[in-house]
């Protein structure tokens, strides 16, 4: 079939650009190649409808402006064309070094469908006559990857319809069903995420896409809300996830030639006759305390007390945790 | 959509494209063509015959999409109105803004400028599609990027101070530059190091200092580019297997790290199996998650974490000055 009916189509797409007046099915049937049939045999005439409903479903798919409407009011059968200023791509004036960024950018996506729409968007606009340098770089290869829910987030927040999710956070036991009106997609710091507003909470959320489970699901109608007005999106992720001031300073003793990790971060570093005395900042008491651990006895707090303390403890706990299960019997139990 | 009609459809939309595409380049010969377009000689033969029986309704000589053949070169003579190709649809204009959104974002990117106007003539020209609900913010430190492109571009090896986590220490080493890429948020160098005698990835953010060196870079030819497709570190069945029981407060290690095995529960506890390089690492890392987790093998690894907490509170016990 498919020669014939890509030819059909090719013609059909051709004859609607051509005409300015609307063309009735059957005044399609009686010009396209292809529709050829008896309209008074209700058989033929079903198949043939069949026919040019597929087909024009096929355009749209494809995303070829099909315009309905009637030459006169006094028609009653839909009539059919294609406005050339709605069919064709706008020029797009594109320099050398611009459809190099273009070719570039087209590359990136690292999931299947996005990479897809990104390489038959610039074939139209190498077919507009643009050249795209393929040996081009920019220096710097991003190399994006997305979620499985990207694709219909970004749908359901470009048409303003609600989805609903199921959601599991690794603290929680189970995933909790959510409702968001998404107001759009946020790529930060590697993840991404969706913002909008939570229904069931009634107040702006943002959710990681890797902690959706299972598919999203478009609800109600298109339009169903307006997202603020010159909504900030990455600053509702970085509200979230954001960066924190390092107010406090900590002093700890490293062993000679340890803790390298620590030393990166060590805003001063002092030799002395027991160690290396470094110098720290931090914002929370607790984190420093659980990154200080992980270096064990190679370095060891000096000040603040907190710190010290939380250190002391964590080392107790690890300890005790780690006593009962000694290597045989952890041997013992192991899967 | 099923395979056939799929195909189908990319068949039709590869024709439309055809013609303005050939009509934008006269004369260009038939391989160089097909090369471009991503299709054999022989496929594209075939689409222009197709095209050679479509045209304007009477279907005549004057009708009909015609095209002038000079040996080995194709020019289109008629185009029947399919002069221009299909505008883009929403998902090609939400792929492409999105990925020159996150080009102009990357960086250390050289010709910014560039990607920043192409840009906006895609958004111009694709209109309220354009409007795509998605917002991009990379983070890194676009002048050490700047830097290590340059390098790669200016084809010279590099002396670099690196950190490396898995072994807690910091390394002189001289590498030969291969390329820059930003993969999930993290900038990296990948390169040959002449010390490990391997491709290595290294981690823009562990790069504590750098000098360019006057000798060229001479990766050898077995230093191959690594597939980061499935993300920067991939756990080989050769690496250690260490076994945690973590508790609420730390089950986050199973979104951070390529884990082998999960088992969730019994109780709010929960059995994560993770492949780790270097057993001293799982040691800090296993320390580092504190009283929310315990390490329940191997062996030689809860002995590590309870002999290296032991030896903290000792050192602890003894007054400092």
């Amino acid at each position: 079939m498919s020669r014939t009916r890509t030819e059909r189509l090719v013609n059909l797409v051709i004859c609607l650009l051509s005409t300015r007046r609307f063309l009735t099915a059957s005044q399609i049937a009686a010009t396209v190649p292809g529709y050829e049939h008896d309209p008074d045999d209700p058989r033929d005439h079903e198949a043939f409808q069949r026919k040019f409903e597929r087909d024009k479903a096929e355009l749209r798919e494809l995303g070829v402006p099909l315009e309905t409407g009637t030459v006169s009011v006094f028609d009653t059968e839909p009539g059919y064309r294609i406005a050339r200023r709605e069919y064709a791509l706008p020029d797009i004036p594109l320099t050398p070094d611009e459809a190099a960024a273009v070719g570039i950018a087209a590359r990136l996506w690292q999931h299947a469908g996005l990479a897809a729409a990104a390489s038959s968007g610039l074939a139209k606009l190498r077919a507009a006559g643009v050249e795209v340098d393929p040996q081009a770089t920019l220096g710097v290869e991003p190399l994006v990857t997305v979620d499985p829910a990207f694709a219909p987030l970004t749908k359901a927040a470009r048409e303003r319809r609600t989805v609903t999710f199921s959601y599991r956070v690794p603290e929680h036991d189970e995933p909790t069903s959510r409702r968001l009106q998404p107001w759009g997609v946020v790529c930060w710091r590697g993840r991404w995420y969706v913002v909008g507003h939570d229904l069931d909470r009634s107040a702006t959320r943002c959710f990681r896409l890797s902690r959706i489970v299972g598919p999203v699901r478009l609800t109600g109608p298109s339009g169903a809300y307006q997202p603020p007005a010159g909504v900030d999106l990455i600053s509702h992720v970085a509200r979230w996830y954001g960066p924190v001031e390092h107010t406090g300073q900590a002093t700890v003793l490293a062993r000679p030639g340890r803790a390298a990790g620590v030393r990166r971060w060590a805003q001063e570093v002092s030799k002395g006759p027991d160690g290396d005395r470094l110098v720290l900042r931090y914002s929370d008491p607790c984190g420093l305390a659980s990154w200080l651990v992980r270096y064990g006895a190679d370095v060891v707090v000096l000040d603040p007390p907190e710190v010290r303390e939380a250190v002391i403890q964590r080392l107790k706990e690890v300890a005790a945790r780690h006593d009962t299960a000694g290597p045989v019997v952890a041997a013992g139990r192991s899967p | 959509m099923s395979g056939g009609a799929r195909n189908s459809a990319d068949r039709l939309a590869r024709l439309l494209n055809l013609v303005p595409y050939l009509l934008a380049r006269p004369g260009i010969a038939i391989a160089e063509a097909a090369a471009d377009l991503g299709v054999s000689e022989k496929q594209l033969r075939e689409d222009l015959e197709l095209l050679w029986v479509c045209g304007l309704p009477g279907y005549g000589p004057g009708d009909l999409i015609d095209m002038a053949f000079d040996g080995d070169r194709v020019t289109i003579t008629y185009d029947a109105g399919i002069d221009r190709p299909l505008r883009l649809t929403p998902d090609e204009a939400l792929a492409l803004v999105v990925a020159l959104r996150l080009l102009a974002e990357t960086p250390g990117l050289a010709n910014r400028d560039a990607v920043d106007r192409a840009l906006a003539k895609i958004e111009n020209a694709a209109g309220e599609l354009a409007d795509a609900p998605v917002a991009v913010r990379l983070p890194g430190n676009s002048d050490r990027l700047v830097a290590l492109s340059g390098a790669v571009e200016r084809r010279r090896a590099l002396r670099i101070t690196y950190y490396t986590a898995t072994r807690d220490e910091t390394t002189d080493r001289v590498v030969d530059p291969m390329r820059v890429l930003v993969v999930s948020g993290h900038a990296y160098l990948e390169a040959w190091c002449r010390r490990a005698e391997a491709v290595r990835m290294f981690r823009v953010d562990r790069i504590d200092a750098m000098t360019e060196l006057d000798e060229p870079a001479a990766p050898p030819p077995q230093a191959q580019p690594t597939d980061v497709r499935e993300g920067i570190f991939q756990p080989t069945a050769d690496l250690p297997l260490i076994t945690v029981r973590v508790g609420r407060a730390a089950r986050w290690i199973t979104e951070y790290y390529p884990c082998e095995r999960v088992t969730r529960g019994p109780g709010e506890e929960w059995l994560v199996s993770l492949r780790v390089t270097d057993l001293d690492w799982a040691r800090r890392f296993v320390l580092g998650l504190g009283p929310d987790a315990v390490a329940v093998s191997p062996p030689e690894l809860v002995a590590a974490v309870r002999d290296q907490a032991t030896a903290a509170l000792q050192a602890y016990a003894v007054p400092t000055a």
